[in-house]
C-alpha cells in the first residue's frame, strides 16, 4: 500500500509535539510492512531519518517550468534523488509565475509557524497537486491543519481517500477565542476527509460537537511513546535525600493551567517545607506565575529555571519525585509518558487526552487545587503510592508502542478501501 | 438427610469522608453522616427490611422448619441503630421465632486475623462482637466466621481456643481440589473445630444470576433449585448457601421476585426430604470426615478467593501496617472516640477501594475515583489518627513502659481510694472520741 502523507514538522528539527508525533506514526505504521511512505514536509533539512519512508520536501518540487543542470540540482540537494525533481517538473499543471519562486522553480519555506502563515500553507497546497500528479498511491494522510488544503487538493487530482489526523484543534489552542480563518480551514478539511482521526476521544468530541462532523466518520487514534534511547535510559538522576521535587514542564500559557499548579504548590508549602517545586519552560503568563509565586510567599521553594530541551528535559524528569500537567484543555499531551518512562509519578488533569489510556498515574480535575494538592502531598509522604505508581506507571508506558498504532491505523486504511 | 444451611451477612461500612491533609491535625471527625444515613436507608428499605419480613414469615409459616444463620458486624450494628433501628426491631423478631441462630465475627469487620502479633488484638475485636449480640439477643455465638470468610489454619487454631466450635469459610476450589464442599470438614491444626463451607455456584446462582435473563437457568424457581440439591450423591449432605442479605434487594432487585422464590423454598425442599440447619446444629449433628488444610489465607472475595483484593498492592499493605502499627496503643486508650474511629478505620472496605485489580465486576468505590485517592484519602484520617493515639500515648515510650504506668495509674486510683476511706474512717473515729468523753464526762457529772 502506497500512503502520501502531508506534514509539516519532522524531528530532529521540531518546533512542538506534532513533529514527534507524526514521526512516531509513520515508523508504527511502516512496521507493519507492505506500506511504503511519501512524507511530504514543507523544508527538510536533509537530516531527517529516512530509513523507512521517502521525504519529498516541497521546497525541492519545482512548480515553474526551469532547465537546470542534473548536476546543479545535485549539489543544492544532495540529500534526495535529482531524478525526482525532473519527474516532478513533467506535472506542472499551471503557470505559477506570479508566486515568485527560486532558480530551480521551486517556492521557499521557512518550515515554521511564520506571520504568512496563510500565505505557506497555500503554497503548500500549490505544490501539492504537482505531488499528487506525479507519485503513484492509494490514499491520503493529511496531519493537522496547516496540511488539510494540500490533502483536498491531492484528493480532487487523484480521487484517492483523504484522511486527515487531528492532533489538536483551535479549540483548544484558544480556550474558546476560535480564529475563524483557522477554524474555516479546519472545517473544510474535515468536510473533504473520508475518515477523521483523532489523538484522543476529548478531540473526537470537539470535532463531532464544534465542527459538526458525522460521528461515524470520526475514529480516536491515540498517540504513543518511543522508547528512550541508552543515553537518556543512563541518565543518573541527581539525589536529593531530604527533599522531594515536584515539576511542571511545559509551555507557560494559558492551555496549560499553570495557575493551578502555583496555587497547589501553596498548599503543600503551607503544610511541609521539604518540597520544592519546579517550573520548567516559557511563555506568555511567565511573569504572571512569578508574580503570583511571589505573592504566595513561597518564591523560595518554587522555581523558575527556563526553557529545557532535549537531555535537560530527561534531567529533570529523572530527578523529580512527582510530575504534574494540570492542563485545561490538551487533546493528547505526551509529556506525562515521557515523565512515566523516566520512571516519575505522574498527575494529570482529566480534560487531557492521554488521561483515557493511562491508569497508573493521579488523575485530578484542573480547577480542584485541593484535590492536586493532595495528591503531590500523599506521593510525597506516602512511599507506597510513589513506589506503586513509579514501577507500574514505568509498566504501563512501556506497553503503549507506535506499532501498535500503526496496525490500528493500517486496518483503519484497509476498511476505507474496502479491502 | 440432606440440610440446608442458610447464612446471611450484614454489614455496611461507615463511609469516611473526604479528607485532605491539610485538615491533618484540625478535623478529627472523619466520617460522611450524609451518605451513611443515605447508604444504610436506602439499603434498609429496599434489602434488609423486606428481605428480614419474609424470612421471619418463612420461620413463622413453616413452624420451625426452615431455619437460618445471620451475622452482623459491629459497625454495621452501629449504624443500623443510629439510622434504621426498625432492622434491629426485625432481628429481635426473627430470633424471637427460636430459628434463627447469630454467629460471631471481628466487631470492625476487619482484617485483624490477618495483622502479625495481633492475636490478642483479633480476639478483642471478636469478643466485643459476642457482647454485643448477647446484649441485643441474649446468647452468645458459638460458632465464628471471619469478616469475608477469611480462613487459614492459623486463625482457626485461635478461633479454636476461644471456644467457638464451628467456623463459615469458603469452599474454595484451589483449596479443595477435588474434594466436596457438602461435607463437614475440621481444622488442621485442632479437631474440635468443624469447618462449613461455601458452596459458591448454588450461593452465586441466588445472588448473582439470580435475576440474569442471559444465564441458561433463567428464570430460577425453587423447585429446580432444590433439585439440583437432591441429586448430589447421597453422602453429600450439608449443602451450604452463604451470602449478603444485601442480596435480596440490592444485587437482585426485589422485582425480579427473589423473596417470593425464597418464600417457596422451605416447602420445596420438605417435599424433597431435604431439612434445614444452623451452623450449631450442623456442627453438632454431623460427622468430620477429614482435616481440611489451609496454609493461605482464602476468603469469599473475588475469583482468585484470596485476601489480595485488600492487600494485594503495596499500597494497601503500607496502610495495613501503619494502622496496625499502633494496635498495641490503641488497645491501652481508654478514649471512647479513639476506641470508636479504631473500628471504623479498620473495616476491609476501606482497602478494597485501594484495589488495582481489574475484576469483571466493577466495583462501586464510593466517593473514590481512583485506588490512589482512597489510599490518598484513607492515609491522610490515619496520619491524623495516628497523632492522637500518640498524643494519648506517647511514641517514645515504649507499650511494657505504658502499661506499667498505667497500671500505676489505675492502681493509684485504687490506693487513693483506700487511704481515703482511711482517712473517712479516722476522721469518723476522731469524732466519736471526743464524743464518747463527753458522753463520760457527762456520766460521771451524773453520778455525782
Amino acid at each position: 500500500m502506497n500512503v502520501l502523507m502531508f506534514g509539516w514538522e519532522f524531528p530532529p528539527h521540531i518546533l512542538g509535539g506534532l513533529g514527534t508525533a507524526s514521526y512516531g506514526l509513520t515508523r508504527g505504521l511502516a512496521h507493519q510492512g507492505n506500506v511504503n511512505i511519501t512524507f511530504c514536509l514543507p523544508k527538510p533539512w536533509g537530516d531527517e531519518d529516512q530509513s523507512f519512508m521517502k521525504i519529498v520536501g516541497m521546497n525541492t518540487v519545482p512548480v515553474v517550468w526551469r532547465n537546470p543542470d542534473r548536476s546543479y540540482v545535485e549539489s543544492r540537494y544532495p540529500w534526495m534523488d535529482a531524478s525526482d525533481y525532473y519527474r516532478f517538473r513533467d506535472h506542472i499543471y499551471a503557470d505559477f509565475n506570479y508566486i515568485g519562486v527560486d532558480d530551480l522553480g521551486c517556492i521557499n519555506f521557512s518550515g515554521r509557524y511564520p506571520d504568512n502563515l496563510q500565505e505557506e500553507i497555500n503554497n503548500y497546497s500549490i505544490v501539492a497537486g504537482v505531488v499528487a500528479r506525479t507519485e503513484q498511491f492509494d490514499i491520503i494522510h493529511s496531519h493537522d491543519w496547516l496540511t488539510y488544503p494540500a490533502g483536498i487538493h491531492a484528493k480532487q487530482v487523484s480521487g484517492k481517500p483523504l484522511v486527515i489526523h487531528v492532533h489538536a484543534t483551535d479549540f483548544d489552542r484558544s480556550r474558546g477565542n476560535v480564529n475563524p480563518t483557522v477554524y474555516a480551514i479546519e472545517k473544510n478539511g474535515m468536510d473533504y476527509a473520508d475518515h477523521i482521526m483523532c489523538v484522543s476521544e476529548l478531540t473526537r468530541q470537539t470535532v463531532i460537537n464544534k465542527y459538526h462532523q458525522d460521528p461515524r466518520k470520526v475514529s480516536t487514534m491515540h498517540n504513543a511513546v518511543e522508547p528512550l534511547p541508552q543515553e537518556i535510559q543512563d541518565i543518573k538522576p541527581i539525589e536529593h535525600p531530604n527533599e522531594k521535587w515536584v515539576t511542571f514542564l511545559g509551555r507557560i500559557t494559558m492551555q496549560k493551567g499553570p495557575e493551578y499548579f502555583v496555587e497547589a504548590a501553596s498548599m503543600v508549602l503551607n503544610r511541609t517545607h521539604d518540597v520544592r517545586f519546579c517550573m520548567a519552560g516559557n511563555g506568555d503568563m511567565m511573569n504572571d506565575m512569578i508574580r503570583l509565586v511571589a505573592q504566595r510567599g513561597i518564591a523560595d521553594r518554587f522555581h523558575f529555571p527556563g526553557f529545557m530541551k532535549g537531555r535537560q528535559v530527561y534531567e529533570c524528569l529523572k530527578a523529580s519525585d512527582v510530575y504534574v500537567m494540570p492542563s485545561v484543555s490538551e487533546p493528547f499531551g505526551i509529556s506525562p509518558l515521557e515523565a512515566m518512562q523516566c520512571m516519575t509519578p505522574t498527575i494529570i488533569s482529566k480534560q487531557s487526552g492521554c488521561a483515557e489510556i493511562l491508569s497508573k498515574c493521579i488523575k485530578v480535575d484542573y480547577w480542584d487545587i485541593h484535590a492536586l494538592s493532595d495528591a503531590i502531598y500523599s506521593i510525597c509522604t506516602n512511599r507506597s503510592l510513589y513506589e506503586y505508581l513509579k514501577v507500574e506507571g514505568k509498566k504501563e508506558v512501556d506497553s503503549i508502542t507506535w506499532d501498535k498504532v500503526g496496525e490500528r491505523i493500517l486496518s483503519r486504511y484497509n476498511s476505507l478501501l474496502g479491502r | 438427610m440432606k440440610t440446608i444451611c442458610l447464612y446471611f451477612e450484614i454489614h455496611q461500612i461507615v463511609h469516611l469522608k473526604r479528607y485532605r491533609f491539610f485538615d491533618i491535625g484540625t478535623d478529627h471527625y472523619y466520617y460522611d453522616d450524609y451518605a451513611n444515613e443515605a447508604s444504610i436507608n436506602h439499603i434498609a428499605e429496599n434489602s434488609y427490611i423486606p428481605a428480614l419480613k419474609t424470612l421471619i414469615q418463612m420461620a413463622k409459616d413453616s413452624k420451625g422448619y426452615f431455619k437460618v444463620a445471620l451475622s452482623l458486624s459491629g459497625v454495621g450494628l452501629e449504624q443500623l441503630e443510629q439510622y434504621a433501628p426498625v432492622v434491629i426491631d426485625l432481628l429481635k423478631e426473627l430470633n424471637e421465632t427460636g430459628c434463627c441462630e447469630f454467629l460471631a465475627e471481628p466487631y470492625s469487620h476487619g482484617l485483624s486475623s490477618l495483622a502479625e502479633n495481633w492475636e490478642d488484638g483479633f480476639r478483642e475485636d471478636v469478643m466485643m462482637l459476642c457482647d454485643k449480640i448477647y446484649e441485643l439477643f441474649g446468647s452468645r455465638p458459638k460458632v465464628f466466621r471471619n469478616s469475608s470468610l477469611i480462613y487459614d489454619d492459623e486463625i482457626g487454631s485461635v478461633v479454636a481456643d476461644m471456644g467457638f466450635k464451628g467456623v463459615l469459610t469458603e469452599g474454595a476450589k484451589h483449596i479443595l481440589g477435588w474434594k466436596s464442599p457438602h461435607y463437614l470438614y475440621h481444622c488442621a491444626l485442632n479437631p474440635n473445630l468443624k469447618i462449613l463451607l461455601r458452596d459458591y455456584k448454588l450461593s452465586d446462582d441466588i445472588s448473582l444470576r439470580f435475576s440474569n435473563p442471559s444465564w441458561k437457568s433463567y428464570p430460577l424457581m425453587s423447585g429446580t433449585y432444590v433439585d439440583w440439591i437432591a441429586s448430589f450423591p447421597e453422602e453429600e449432605e450439608v449443602i451450604n448457601i452463604f451470602m449478603h442479605l444485601c442480596a435480596f434487594g440490592i444485587y437482585q432487585p426485589l422485582s425480579s421476585n427473589i423473596l417470593e422464590f425464597m418464600k417457596a423454598l422451605p416447602e420445596a425442599a420438605r417435599k424433597r426430604g431435604i431439612t434445614f440447619s444452623t451452623p450449631s446444629e450442623v456442627v453438632d449433628n454431623y460427622k468430620s470426615i477429614a482435616p481440611l488444610e489451609v496454609a493461605y489465607p482464602m476468603s469469599w472475595v473475588d475469583e482468585e478467593r484470596d485476601t489480595s483484593c485488600w492487600l494485594g498492592n503495596v499500597m494497601q499493605r503500607e496502610a495495613f501496617d501503619k494502622l496496625y502499627s499502633i494496635g498495641d496503643r490503641v488497645r491501652l486508650c481508654t478514649d471512647r472516640r479513639i476506641r470508636q474511629d479504631w473500628n471504623y478505620l479498620q473495616a476491609s472496605n476501606n482497602f478494597r477501594f485501594m484495589t488495582t485489580k481489574n475484576n469483571a465486576v466493577t466495583m462501586d468505590r464510593g466517593i473514590y475515583e481512583s485506588p490512589y485517592d482512597a489510599f490518598t484519602n484513607y492515609m491522610n484520617i490515619l496520619a491524623d489518627f495516628i497523632n492522637r493515639v500518640y498524643w494519648a500515648m506517647p511514641a517514645d515510650m515504649d507499650i511494657e513502659e505504658l502499661n506499667a504506668f498505667q497500671t500505676t495509674i489505675r492502681n493509684q486510683d485504687k490506693e487513693i481510694q483506700s487511704l481515703e476511706k482511711q482517712i473517712a474512717r479516722l476522721k469518723a473515729s476522731k469524732e466519736t472520741k471526743p464524743k464518747a468523753a463527753k458522753q463520760k464526762q457527762a456520766k460521771a457529772d451524773s453520778k455525782k
